[in-house]
């Protein structure tokens, strides 16, 4: 194994002087910029989604109790889950997808730079958008997979669900938009010799996760605007009173997304282990090419087990034993993952650094809520789990133990090429400790309670159930979270002042992103480098060698290279306020509907109609 | 200075025309000829479903539904291939539309079992 | 600024790719996979609601509405609708001769027949006129069905249909607003074969339109 390590400089790189400022942030198009502006934002939202929970678990804390009313309880439990899910998790993901995809393929950016920071602003605008009813109480109070026809607007007549729908809407625009530019990045800007086959882990469970979004997303674009059109045009699709609406027209297209959409949430999770136990186990991913072709499986076959979620609403024998039978099924490549994970970790030269323990802390969480999952697979055995905190204490598991704890694991081994700076490991270790105990103490009782028959989306509870024991257990758990995120966030903002300096390698990993300076110059490659193997620091040859010793040198600008960079714009911002003032018409004056689209489309003109970068030979 | 960092941004063993980054594959263009005939069977095609529709003891009978879905699936395929030269142009793209499609249908089809509009004789 | 809309359509050959692929060409397929999962969401709804509206109009079968006593015949025009279908079908032949036309623009023209079928500005014409009949068949079709008692909130039929229908149409719209951008840019500079690619583009999307119009025609119109 050649030598990986570079010496590290004695200060880090900063950006130019162009690059700094407000405006800079505003007018971006850099994707590692995006990147650390979803990051900032996702962690907000994921902050908020965390407080939402933490007064949830104080009003569940113990039986019959009235911090909060029935009515905010149920918007506290829809944006909760809304949240987590469109503003934190899935954004979150984006956060590696900006920052990663690029540099794991050798590419200076993405295939549509301007694109990108689009699909960021409508990200930021609509996540506003979606949060701030809730400082007024009229956040949307539906659930996060607002079933119709209870949001229609004869039985959710308040502004509430609007905010859902509308939100969601906007929210969708940005992950397609997103999903078309990465699918295209990937698919045409691998660097030369980088094979599919070839690309690293992340890279592929990304590229899996832009054909869901690209296939799923469109269906609840049209759920969502059925629900629209019937709210605010008085349509029908929806209309069970009167119109003879079938109740289960909504569940089926929500759900036909709602599932690739889990998958969605936890495969870039998936990717980040995948590069994370290799890493600290100085060993190369074990079994490549059937972590492939199983991730490829899990797409397919989530395309096919959607009404998993509706054995309770009477579909006949033959679709609750296709759909149990599918489920099942996919159990199979996922616990094909688990088994390649453990064994990449097995007899390698393991270094328990925080980033580690977060991505063996998956392996084990996301194993529990998968043991949970496909108890919920049959039919007959969902009918008593269904609608009970035992579903609370599954998705618990595969999303917090699963895709949080990996996208965390993320964030410590990636940090220090985004900042430069090395995370303090005691600190990480014990925001670990903490999570990982907060974590089991708050869903794991969630399994008994949920067994003994305590449904979801009760704001209360009366005693002598059986439940209260479990109840106090998760919410002395909750209570937990806040330090360890404060700790986080500490170490965060601490370290990127202050933390040590890191190189360009200081794991001693093996892909091309380890290649360049951290954080990485605007252009990323000095030199795009030819790709041999899947781990050109570890297993390359002397190209790859050669390669990487260009491309790790500091301090030369694109022009001394002779490399173009894309104009700063600030029109994909305004395309993206254009688009949402006119949403916005929806709810409030109509007027806004007319002074959007003007801004829209002009900004968009302008865009289309303007240069990338400047003109070269 | 490193005298190895390129000049643009192509990668040194960029062996030029192998992968000659212009825009467009090279490839066989439809002609005149090609595209007014693909017109013409199209048209034929429609004027043959509309025919079907006013033929009473057609529409009633069994075939009725599958002969217009062949016919529209006909005509699909030959806009799809020709028009938008699908099979001319590289393989990737045939991926990229098939994928799509395939899902498309298969969840066409799941919806229609489960709201009760496709029969078929389970045993 | 003629230099810049000149740079936005040449195509992108200074900077390497993977397959050798535009990628704007990659993306627009990629965006028409995810227009078949949109509109197969609204043709099952449509499909689903089928025979299941609880009052008329119909689309096949007459009505007669038990509070007023009044007939109303099958709503959906076959013969207009099949008129529409083949102008839709024809701008997609003229939509081919647009591009073959901007492909071909450097090469010599000797014969008439050349020169009318190098006439790039024609065919992107003959397009976008075709898709404005169209829409406005369309525009005749959902006044009548107004008139005639059919509105998006009358029925289950009447909500999927003018959905269906105006999504499709809307996408329509969309199309010919994009002919008309890139009139005005064959107008103002002249779009040659390193243009191709924009025209390509469009064309793609405007083909996949009436691809779509093809299977509602089928599922909506002509099947009962």
């Amino acid at each position: 194994m050649a030598s990986t390590a570079y010496p590290a400089p004695a200060h880090a790189p900063a950006y130019s002087a162009e690059q700094s400022g407000l405006w800079s942030w505003l007018t971006t198009v850099d994707h590692k910029r995006i990147g650390i502006l979803y990051l900032y934002t996702a962690l907000s939202f994921f902050v908020i989604g965390g407080m939402e929970a933490m007064i949830i678990r104080a009003q569940l804390g113990a039986p019959n109790q009235h911090l909060v009313s029935a009515e905010f309880y149920n918007q506290l439990f829809t944006m909760h889950g809304t949240t987590m899910i469109f503003l934190a998790i899935m954004p979150l993901s984006a956060v590696f997808f900006n920052f990663l995809i690029p540099l794991q393929i050798g590419a200076r950016d993405v295939a549509f730079p301007r694109l990108n920071a689009f699909s960021y602003w409508v990200y930021l605008f609509g996540g506003i958008f979606i949060t701030v009813p809730i400082l007024f109480a009229v956040a949307p109070n539906g659930g996060w997979f607002g079933y119709a026809p209870l949001t229609i607007r004869q039985y959710s007549p308040g502004h509430n669900i609007d905010f859902w729908v509308i939100g969601l809407q906007i929210l969708g625009i940005s992950s397609l938009a997103a999903a078309f530019n990465f699918l295209t990045t990937i698919i045409n800007l691998r660097a030369p010799g980088m094979t599919l086959m070839r690309m690293p882990m992340f890279t592929w469970m990304a590229f899996i996760v832009q054909i869901l979004l690209v296939l799923a997303f469109p269906v609840i674009t049209i759920a969502l605007v059925f629900l629209l059109f019937d709210r605010f045009f008085g349509t029908n699709f929806y209309n069970t009173v009167s119109a003879g609406a079938d109740p289960l027209l909504w569940q089926h297209l929500f759900w036909i997304f709602g599932h690739p959409e889990v998958y969605i949430l936890v495969l870039p999770a998936f990717g980040l282990v995948s590069e994370v136990l290799p890493t600290y186990s100085k060993k190369p991913l074990f079994g490549y090419p059937v972590m492939v072709y199983s991730g490829i499986l899990i797409a397919v076959l989530g395309f096919g087990v959607w009404a998993h979620h509706m054995f309770a609403v009477g579909m006949g024998p033959i679709a609750d034993t296709f759909f149990g039978l599918s489920t099942m099924l996919i159990a199979i490549p996922t616990g094909v993952k688990i088994f390649n994970w453990i064994a990449t970790m097995a007899q390698g030269a393991i270094r328990y650094t925080t980033a580690m323990l977060f991505g063996i802390s998956l392996v084990a969480l996301f194993t529990i809520g998968g043991i949970s999952g496909i108890m919920h697979s049959s039919p007959p055995a969902d009918l008593q789990q269904t609608d009970t905190y035992f579903i609370v204490a599954h998705f618990h598991y595969v999303l917090f133990g699963g895709s949080i704890m990996g996208i965390f694991a993320g964030i410590y081994h990636y940090f220090p090429k985004i900042q430069g700076r090395l995370m303090d490991e005691r600190l990480g270790k014990w925001h670990f400790w903490l999570t990982f105990i907060a974590m089991n103490l708050t869903f794991f009782p969630m399994h008994f309670s949920g067994m003994l028959g305590m449904p979801r989306r009760i704001y209360t509870y009366d005693s002598g159930q059986g439940w209260d024991l479990f109840n106090a257990m998760s919410t002395a758990g909750a209570m937990i979270f806040p330090f360890a995120t404060l700790i986080f966030i500490y170490n965060f903002f601490k370290s990127r002042k202050s933390g040590e300096i890191s190189g360009a390698n200081p794991w001693g990993a093996g892909t091309l992103e380890w290649t360049i300076p951290s954080p990485p110059p605007e252009y990323n490659f000095a030199k795009i480098p030819t790709v041999t193997t899947r781990y050109p620091l570890w297993e390359g040859k002397e190209a790859d060698h050669e390669s990487a010793r260009v491309n790790s040198q500091e301090g030369k600008t694109p022009a001394q290279l002779g490399i173009v960079m894309p104009y700063n714009t600030i029109k994909p911002l305004f395309v993206a306020a254009g688009l949402v003032i006119m949403f916005c018409g929806l709810i409030s004056s109509r007027a806004f509907i007319g002074i959007g689209a003007v801004i829209m489309i002009f900004s968009l003109y302008s865009w289309l109609l303007s240069p990338l970068e400047p003109e070269h030979h | 200075m490193d005298t190895h960092a390129s000049a643009t941004n192509l990668p040194d063993s960029a062996e030029g025309g192998a992968h000659a980054p212009h825009g467009e594959v090279e490839h066989v263009h439809p002609t005149w000829s090609t595209y007014w005939k693909v017109a013409l069977i199209l048209t034929l095609i429609t004027v043959a479903e509309v025919w079907a529709y006013y033929i009473p003891s057609f529409v009633a009978g069994r075939g009725f539904v599958p002969t217009l879905l062949i016919l529209s699936a006909l005509k699909f395929t030959i806009v799809v291939m020709f028009y938008m030269h699908l099979k001319y142009d590289h393989r990737l793209f045939r991926v990229l539309f098939t994928g799509p499609l395939l899902v498309a249908s298969l969840t066409l089809l799941g919806l229609m079992f489960l709201f009760g509009h496709l029969y078929f004789k389970v045993m | 600024m003629s230099t810049s809309i000149a740079h936005t359509s040449a195509p992108a050959s200074h900077h390497y790719t993977t397959l050798g692929l535009d990628s704007r060409k990659v993306a627009i397929w990629a965006f028409i996979g995810s227009e078949c999962m949109l509109f197969v969401s609204l043709i099952s709804t449509y499909l689903i609601y089928k025979g299941r509206s609880v009052v008329g109009p119909f689309p096949h079968e007459t009505w007669t509405d038990p509070a007023t006593g009044h007939v109303l015949k099958p709503i959906l025009n076959i013969p207009v609708t099949s008129a529409s279908t083949f102008v839709l079908l024809m701008s997609s032949l003229f939509m081919v001769l647009a591009l073959a036309a901007v492909q071909n623009k450097e090469k010599p023209k000797r014969t008439r027949g050349e020169r009318v079928l190098g006439n790039s500005k024609l065919w992107l014409w003959m397009t976008a006129i075709a898709g404005t009949t169209f829409l406005g068949f369309q525009a005749f079709e959902f006044t009548s069905f107004v008139h005639e008692g059919l509105t998006i909130r009358t029925n289950l039929f009447g909500s999927s249909f003018f959905t269906l229908t105006g999504f499709h149409g809307a996408h329509v719209t969309a199309g010919v607003l994009w002919l008309v951008t890139l009139l005005a840019i064959d107008y103002r500079r002249g779009l040659g074969s390193r243009d191709s690619l924009l025209v390509d583009i469009a064309a793609l999307y405007w083909h996949f339109v009436d691809v779509i119009w093809i299977v509602i025609f089928t599922l909506v119109y002509l099947i009962k």
